[in-house]
């Protein structure tokens, strides 16, 4: 992959702890460390797929890219202008730049505004004050993600599962972003809706040079939509490369153990199985060292004991592991 | 406890033990917005030991099937207005309430897809599992609860006899679908419907659990009926599979040639838009290009079009689709299918 | 299987209803019980609009060859001490009843929405002060609040509605609180934020609308413990002063010398007060029941 000159975004140490607080005054008795210390950058026209299972703390870094949730430390720069610490009026121009699609595309629609007045909303919030003038932008929008713009006066209720996560893409279209931030946009679909789904974020990637932060669990999907790819497991980006050597030569034992556990949808190839023991541990009490190490089919002695750091293994291969030699 | 040979399997024959057979099942719900026809005229058998998998997307009446199995369909507005329901020799559609109670968990048993809600969060694991051992096998409290242990050993917990006596918030998700299985198997039913069982847990974790499910059949030799909307775990879990969509099904065939040649555009369409991995694909080399889509939306079941209901989303469709609704028949041994234009020649391996 | 009429039981469904009249039907077939507390309701607010028309005599007029005329003559109920008509004065009464039922839930419901919306919202020590004093205005009983504050503030037709709007406060505030925590987690909450919109905007235009379902159902509920907790108010005498009919002070005003003497005094206006509160009741279960997703198909 062609590493662009300056990077879109640039996201460094980004570490994100929740306080755990009980009792009636709500004293604080632990930290759920969701993020930590996760770096990546994203190119113009990029897409980097971040995969990982429940908890490891994936929604969470997209999240605070776009400041829904303040980062505990860490810095966030599009091009190369730090928004970690603006305050919200600051932040608003840079609104415009990244934008966010959601996993459920019922939830993510109020239930009690019209497709035309959700998509329309954020050019309402940027100063498009001209009904006329936003009508006529929601209009194309909706041309732009295949639904009518007849449409626009429905409510979400009476649009199918594809069709409201179509209305979702619009809205975060609306503004003209350069990044977007896609939370497992294709995970609440039907099979046969999500071919759609992808093909149309990829179209859209296309023809606007958009950038995109692809959230899934779903191997497969990220292969296919993403240009790089990182691996998060309880918090930690465990390995980091470009599509086609991480899924053809991952290094990491968890990306190895991910990509043996999906099924293949081809009886005619047999695989040996290498199902990795254990459950995925709690956020709240990770284990020390190596969180993977109590699940590792390899694991040492110091993998107990020492974190392992995000190492250059091979040229623009990054991966955490003690076993590992450069 | 000896399991069937795959092979057998793949085409039941009367001479196999059959346990399961259904017939012309209807299932409709009487709504407001009109007739649904969630399950219009399926039919299947099984054998002994067999996995089938029905597979279809959401509202296509695979679950509403599953539930009509075990009759717990909502009344209103869910009724099984039509066919038959053979579980051995009984007829499940003509027991009273009482006694489908007694074939309920004990000669067909379900596994749910979410399992914190199928279980009681009061009760402890071996509490459950005992309830249903000495109900339907007059097990006494001991003996169900040594019982108990074996099936948590059996599904590979660890510590079986510590977490017993442990509630289903003490468990992990992976953990408690482990239990809801043991629950599920406990009395040994000849007929076991998982129903998405493995949707709400973690790929790894979703692994471990396909690999209890197989190990119980080859070890028990139930039948089992697996429902997902997830063709690889079809591919590596099923012998046979049935196709759904708007509530009838579509195709049906042994699980290799259903993937290697499928005959119904939908089939077809569901196997090629999924994108797969580079450790999956026959030919190597970067995949970056379009996938293929189905076009349009799965119809509402209370407004069908007439003919064929995929016809409005299929690219083969002629006039003839639009008109009548074509009939299911075996257009190659073994290989059942509902279109006018069958898929030819497609890419098989 | 025995065949099925597919017309009938889609008839049962409600599948035919195609006009807005045969909608109601169709409701008021599927919720009987909240059917009956309609047409109660329905007849209430008449009766309070048209009194006028309704009552052949005035509530007011002063009578004395007529005192304590039993039902069945001239006056329909009968007459009162001072020889006033007893329909008549239910049929006013039934102004002041609705008065301070609406005018109490509604005031109640905007305070304790302005006060559910920002404790859920703000979130942090405020809602912590928050959540505190409303336990304790909850721990005391609706009308013992009521009574301090009618007490407090002396008699009059809008002391009483304050006095009974306050306690209404906490009830409201709290299920609007619940919401607004849920509802400021939802996507399109957070979607608002991410193209940078305002706090005080997201909760008017999008957390609010979606919160009135509830409300919808605990104002009903609430407009029945008014119109009790107004009777009760003008029972003790701290509630509507006179010469405004109000049927709890009808009540008091005969409970203690007439009723065995003249019984009618009594019983019409309490069968009044039963009858609405019933209906108000019975009409809040109903739109409750339809308001649960889970009930509907």
């Amino acid at each position: 992959m062609v590493e662009p000159v300056a990077p879109l975004l640039q996201v460094e140490g980004l570490t994100k702890h929740f306080p755990v607080k009980r009792g009636v005054l709500r004293r604080t008795i632990g930290q759920v460390r969701a993020v930590d210390g996760v770096s990546f950058t994203i190119g113009a026209g990029e897409t980097l797929g971040l995969v990982g299972e429940s908890g490891c703390g994936k929604t969470t870094v997209g999240r605070s890219l776009l400041r829904l949730i303040e980062p505990t430390s860490g810095s966030i720069r599009i091009d190369g202008r730090d928004i970690t610490r603006l305050s919200r009026a600051e932040l608003r121009p840079f609104r415009r730049q990244m934008q966010i699609i959601f996993q459920d595309p019922f939830s993510s629609l109020n239930p009690r505004m019209r497709a035309g007045d959700i998509v329309g909303e954020p050019l309402k919030v940027h100063g498009v004050e001209s009904k006329r003038e936003r009508r006529s932008r929601v209009a194309q929008l909706f041309d732009r993600v295949g639904l009518r713009a007849a449409q626009m006066d429905a409510f979400p209720h009476q649009f199918s599962g594809g069709q409201r996560q179509r209305i979702g893409v619009a809205r975060a279209l609306a503004l003209n972003p350069r990044l977007i931030v896609g939370d497992e946009p294709v995970s609440a679909l039907d099979v046969s809706i999500q071919a759609q789904v992808i093909n149309l974020l990829m179209d859209l990637q296309r023809e606007l040079g958009l950038s995109y932060l692809f959230i899934s669990h779903n191997l497969a999907v990220v292969e296919h939509i993403s240009h790089r790819v990182a691996v998060m497991y309880l918090g930690r980006i465990v390995e980091h490369t470009d599509k086609v050597t991480l899924f053809t030569r991952p290094l990491h034992p968890y990306t190895e153990a991910l990509l043996y556990a999906v099924p293949v949808p081809d009886p005619a190839i047999k695989r040996d199985k290498r199902v990795v023991q254990g459950d995925v541990p709690s956020p709240l009490n990770p284990p020390p060292g190596c969180h993977f190490h109590p699940r590792c089919p390899y694991a040492e002695a110091r993998c107990k004991l020492e974190a392992p750091a995000l190492r250059e293994i091979e040229p623009a291969h990054f991966a955490a592991c003690h076993l590992l030699n450069q | 406890m000896a399991a069937v040979a795959p092979g057998a399997a793949a085409q039941p024959s009367p001479s196999s033990t059959q346990v399961l057979e259904v017939a012309n099942l209807q299932t409709y719900f009487y709504t407001r917005g009109g007739l649904v026809k969630a399950v219009d005229g399926v039919s299947f058998s099984l054998v002994r030991g067999e996995t089938l998998a029905i597979v279809g997307e959401s509202g296509c009446g695979k679950s509403v099937t599953a539930l009509s199995l075990m009759r717990l369909v909502a009344d209103p507005p869910g009724r099984i207005v039509g066919g038959s329901l053979r579980l051995g020799s009984t007829d499940l559609l003509r027991l009273d309430e009482a006694a489908m109670r007694d074939i309920r968990g004990n000669r067909i048993a379900m596994i749910f897809q979410e399992p914190m809600t199928s279980l009681n969060p009061v009760m402890t694991i071996a509490r459950q599992i005992s309830e249903a051992l000495m109900l339907h096998q007059n097990l006494s409290r001991g003996a169900a609860l040594v019982r108990s242990i074996e099936m948590l050993h059996l599904v590979g917990i660890p510590e079986p006899a510590q977490r017993a006596k442990e509630y289903p918030h003490q468990l992990s998700g992976g953990m408690r679908q482990r239990a809801m299985i043991a629950m599920a198997v406990a009395c040994n039913p000849e007929v076991l419907i998982a129903d998405e069982p493995t949707s709400a847990l973690d790929v790894t974790i979703q692994a471990q659990i396909l690999e209890v499910i197989a190990k119980l059949r080859r070890e028990l030799g139930t039948a089992l009926i697996l429902i997902t909307h997830d063709l690889g775990i079809v591919a590596e879990t099923a012998e046979r599979v049935i196709v759904m969509y708007a509530g009838r099904k579509v195709e049906e065939a042994a699980v290799g040639r259903l993937f290697a040649r499928p005959l119904h555009p939908y089939t077809s369409g569901l196997i090629h838009s999924i994108p797969r991995l580079a450790l999956m694909r026959r030919e190597s080399g970067p995949a970056d290009g379009r996938l293929l889509e189905i076009p349009g939306m799965v119809p509402a079941l209370s407004n069908l079009p007439p003919g064929c209901s995929f016809a409005p989303r299929c690219a083969h469709a002629s006039e003839l689709c639009r008109r009548e609704y074509p009939p299911y028949e075996e257009k190659r041994p073994g290989q059942w299918a509902a279109c006018w234009h069958p898929v030819v020649g497609d890419s098989g391996g | 299987m025995a065949a099925l009429d597919h017309a009938a039981e889609l008839e049962k469904a409600g599948a035919n209803v195609s006009s807005r009249f045969g909608a109601m039907l169709f409701l008021a077939r599927s919720y009987p019980l909240g059917a009956i507390g309609a047409v109660i309701m329905v007849g209430f607010l008449a009766t309070a609009l048209f009194a006028g028309a309704i009552a052949s005599f005035d509530p007011f007029t002063i009578n004395a060859r007529d005192s304590l005329a039993p039902p069945g003559g001239a006056h329909m109920l009968g007459a009162d001490f001072m020889g006033r008509d007893v329909f008549a004065r239910i049929v006013y009464g039934a102004r002041i009843s609705l008065a301070v039922a609406l005018g109490a839930t509604l005031l109640g419901s905007l305070f304790g929405v302005s006060v559910g919306l920002m404790s859920g919202f703000i979130g942090g020590w405020f809602d912590l002060l928050v959540q505190r004093l409303i336990d304790i205005m909850q721990s005391l009983p609706l009308l013992v609040m009521a009574l301090v504050m009618a007490a407090s503030l002396g008699p009059s037709l809008t002391n009483t509605i304050i006095a009974i709007a306050i306690p209404l406060v906490p009830s409201v505030a709290r299920v609007i609180r619940s919401n607004t925590l849920s509802l400021r987690e939802m996507p399109y909450v957070e979607a608002a934020r991410a193209v940078g919109m305002s706090e005080l905007r997201i909760a008017v235009s999008h957390v609010l609308p979606n919160t009135l379902a509830p409300l919808i159902v605990l104002a009903t509920a609430q407009l029945g413990s008014a119109i009790l907790v107004e009777s009760a108010l003008s029972f003790l005498g701290l509630g509507v002063p006179e010469p405004h009919p109000s049927w709890g002070r009808m009540l008091s005003e005969s409970a203690a010398e007439y009723v065995r003497t003249a019984p009618w005094l009594v019983i019409f206006p309490g069968i009044a007060i039963s009858a609405v509160v019933f209906g108000t009741n019975l009409l809040g279960d109903a739109i409750r029941d339809m308001l649960d997703p889970r009930q509907r198909c």
